[in-house]
């Protein structure tokens, strides 16, 4: 397989990047983002690239790539401005899918992960989402509108396209020791934020578990929309039990501006979707991907329970996170240079139906 | 598409990515001990993966303790015992409630139960679920308006014993995938809402989608009347343009806000209680359905909107007293 991932400087895209690596029939992994990976790979090349991929296309004719891993998708409104993720949402996919379906394209596999934000959450919804349920109203915030928008391509791609796979993946809330979202920000202060009078049912997904569904889509062939998400949901005041942290109540009337004054303060980092989720909650149905043959490591329980373990082991030795700065010139040498040996690839016979397969250059593997 | 570049397993012809959707239960399963080099699964690649391809013998995925026994419909059987004690008196000397044909009820699986609706701030809901709760040992989850889920405390409260907002969905999942009871009142705020001299006199069953959710869900439908909750808390007044400005569904005032004062607005008369579980309704429509007939489906509604009424006239008929029964 030749996969070209977006986002490679994402947290999803660098962590779905180490895990196609270590698989052998990955022929090659290109990664395309604006900003510059934070985490060491082996031998993935690296393109930059400006925020609405326009040169994509050229990306994709060049490399001839067969699999294309869309995890560049922002789905968390606290780290840019609204036209910044706009431009990088729906933008980037236009040309994406534009890219991938001009005549003659090499694609035949594309994934993309999007979020259950795409569902809404307010009190006239149903507790539980499935993969069919279409939204009634238009989403009252930014980040919401470009998903279901970037979604409505992603449809329209799928069927001028049939000879490509699509796989749109949307996950509930992730939770896990590396990744930053607001609600695992909310979860790491001293006390939690809640809307009073409010205790919603949430449902969280293993950051593992989301690179396994990722990759699972990558590699095994699941046309159509699945929801990922862990078994179970939790009422919010049972999180912050297991966590084992108090809450404090947000007033009800009037949420967001009340939360405007911490968000100015960096106290807190509560965005209105967050808000609403706090409120009313959200569940996914997750029956369709486990129907398709996928396995969860983690219930929604066993998440937030390793969280907590997590927390635990953060208070006790501080933050564990290794530092990594990408320098194009050293991972340049590495990928690049004769000087370096790389070890040679076990001679398989090219596989028939596969011309011109062979491995070019060896990638240096085994060495994590 | 490149293939493992190790050896494949002698049993996995090489090259041919076929027949490897089928290489997965070998691996998987019994009949031959996976080596170390089988192990990792073998691409599927371009094979669409059979739902019984999931693999049997996976372990379960890593759970953690739960820490409430809130459930997916943020119903707490712990809470509910509470509120089962506490309003146990309530039931029992307030409304002197009495209860006849629960051998209608089924023993297991799903059943909608369909009740008319009275009293500003209505006493049948819980009276009916307390009834069924308490004789039959059974959960049941009071569908009612979305409005409950977005009031702060109150809504909370709610659905820890048992309020569920009434989407079809949520419905459809209560009765079809978990066999639950499910209570609901067609009529809704219509049935509330209506003035004192209106009492026992059903309004609209909304548009029969009750009908179509047992029907799609393939439950029966079980009518229960219940009288006493007309005069427990009766309208006296109301004020339709009040009720807009404020965007809730009526206003009013009630006999009891002018003889307890503002505890009126919770505190119910004591009225006699009486609940009568009538005869299941089927339809004879196989469950999961695009659509339904929309005739048959209000016609089977308003039968039941009928048989309703005809109980409740039968019982208000052997009724001496509104507070003694």
């Amino acid at each position: 397989m030749r996969i070209l991932v977006t986002g490679l400087g994402t947290f999803w895209g660098g962590r779905v990047a180490q895990a196609l690596e270590a698989r052998d029939d990955v022929e090659i992994v290109i990664g395309v983002d604006t900003h510059e990976p934070r985490m060491p790979l082996e031998r993935t090349e690296f393109v930059q690239t400006d925020s609405s991929f326009s040169i994509l296309d050229r990306i994709v004719e060049a490399t001839q790539v067969d699999t294309i891993l869309h995890t560049h998708l922002v789905v968390d409104s606290t780290q840019m401005s609204g036209r910044a993720l706009h431009e990088i949402n729906v933008i980037g996919t236009m040309n994406l899918l534009a890219a991938a379906s001009r005549p003659g394209s090499p694609v035949r596999r594309m994934v993309v992960k999007s979020s259950a934000l795409v569902y809404g959450m307010s009190n006239s919804d149903p507790y539980v989402f499935r993969e069919d349920m279409v939204r009634p109203r238009t989403p009252p915030t930014g980040v919401e509108r470009s998903l279901v928008e970037i979604e409505a391509f992603l449809h329209d791609f799928a069927q001028d396209n049939p000879h490509v796979t699509v796989t749109l993946l949307r996950f509930a809330n992730v939770l896990g020791d590396d990744v930053e979202t607001p609600i695992s920000k909310a979860l790491r202060l001293p006390v939690v934020p809640e809307v009073f009078g409010f205790d919603p049912r949430l449902q969280f997904v293993h950051e593992d578990d989301v690179v396994g569904a990722l990759m699972y889509a990558t590699t095994d062939e699941v046309p159509g929309i699945y929801n990922v998400a862990g078994d179970g949901c939790l009422p919010w005041s049972e999180v912050c039990t297991i966590i084992g942290k108090r809450r404090v109540g947000l007033p009800p009337l009037f949420t967001n501006w009340a939360a405007e004054p911490l968000k100015l303060l960096r106290l807190v980092d509560l965005p209105p979707e967050t808000l609403a989720l706090l409120r009313y909650g959200r569940c996914i149905d997750n029956s369709r991907y486990k129907r398709v043959g996928f396995h969860y490591e983690y219930t929604t329980s066993g998440t937030v329970e390793t969280f907590a373990q997590g927390l635990r082991l953060g208070r006790s030795v501080g933050e564990t996170h290794p530092t990594y700065r990408y320098r194009r010139e050293v991972e340049d040498f590495f990928r690049h240079s004769p000087a370096v040996i790389r070890p040679v690839p076990e001679m398989a016979a090219p596989l028939p139906g596969t011309p011109g397969a062979t491995i070019r250059g060896g990638p240096p593997r085994g060495t994590e | 598409m490149a293939q493992r570049s190790g050896t494949p397993p002698p049993s996995e012809p090489a090259g041919d990515a076929a027949p490897t959707g089928d290489a997965a239960p070998t691996v998987l399963g019994v009949a031959e001990p996976p080596t170390a080099e089988s192990l990792p699964a073998p691409s599927r690649a371009l094979v669409p993966v059979p739902a019984e391809a999931a693999p049997v013998a996976a372990p379960e995925p890593y759970a953690g303790h739960r820490r409430s026994d809130v459930d997916g419909w943020g119903r707490s059987e712990h809470m509910r015992g509470i509120l089962r004690r506490v309003y146990d008196p309530v039931y029992k000397y307030w409304f002197r409630a009495e209860v006849e044909g629960l051998e209608h009820l089924p023993a297991e699986g799903g059943a909608l139960l369909v009740s008319n609706h009275a009293g500003a701030v209505p006493s049948d809901a819980p009276v009916i679920m307390h009834a069924i709760e308490t004789e039959t040992g059974r959960a049941v989850y009071g569908l009612a308006e979305n409005l409950f889920r977005a009031m702060p405390v109150v809504g909370t409260l709610w659905s820890r014993v048992g309020g569920v907002a009434a989407n079809p969905d949520n419905a459809y999942r209560l009765l079809h995938d978990q066999d639950q009871l499910v209570l609901v009142f067609p009529e809704g705020t219509k049935g509330t809402g209506k003035h004192y001299s209106q009492r026992y006199q059903l309004r609209r069953f909304g548009r029969g989608g009750f009908v179509e959710i047992a029907m799609r869900s393939g439950v029966p439908v079980v009518p229960v009347a219940v009288v006493g909750s007309e005069e427990a808390m009766p309208i006296i007044w109301k004020s339709p343009r009040l009720a807009k400005l404020l965007g809730i569904p009526y206003l009013p005032v009630t006999a009891n806000m002018l003889v307890f004062g503002p505890l009126g607005v919770v505190a119910p008369f004591p009225a006699k209680f009486r609940v009568r579980v009538l005869e299941p309704v089927t339809f004879g429509v196989p469950p999961d359905q695009e659509r339904y007939s929309r005739s048959q489906v209000m016609e089977a509604s308003e039968s039941i909107r009928t048989r309703i009424q005809v109980a409740l006239y039968e019982m208000l008929r052997d009724r001496r007293s509104p507070w003694f029964g």
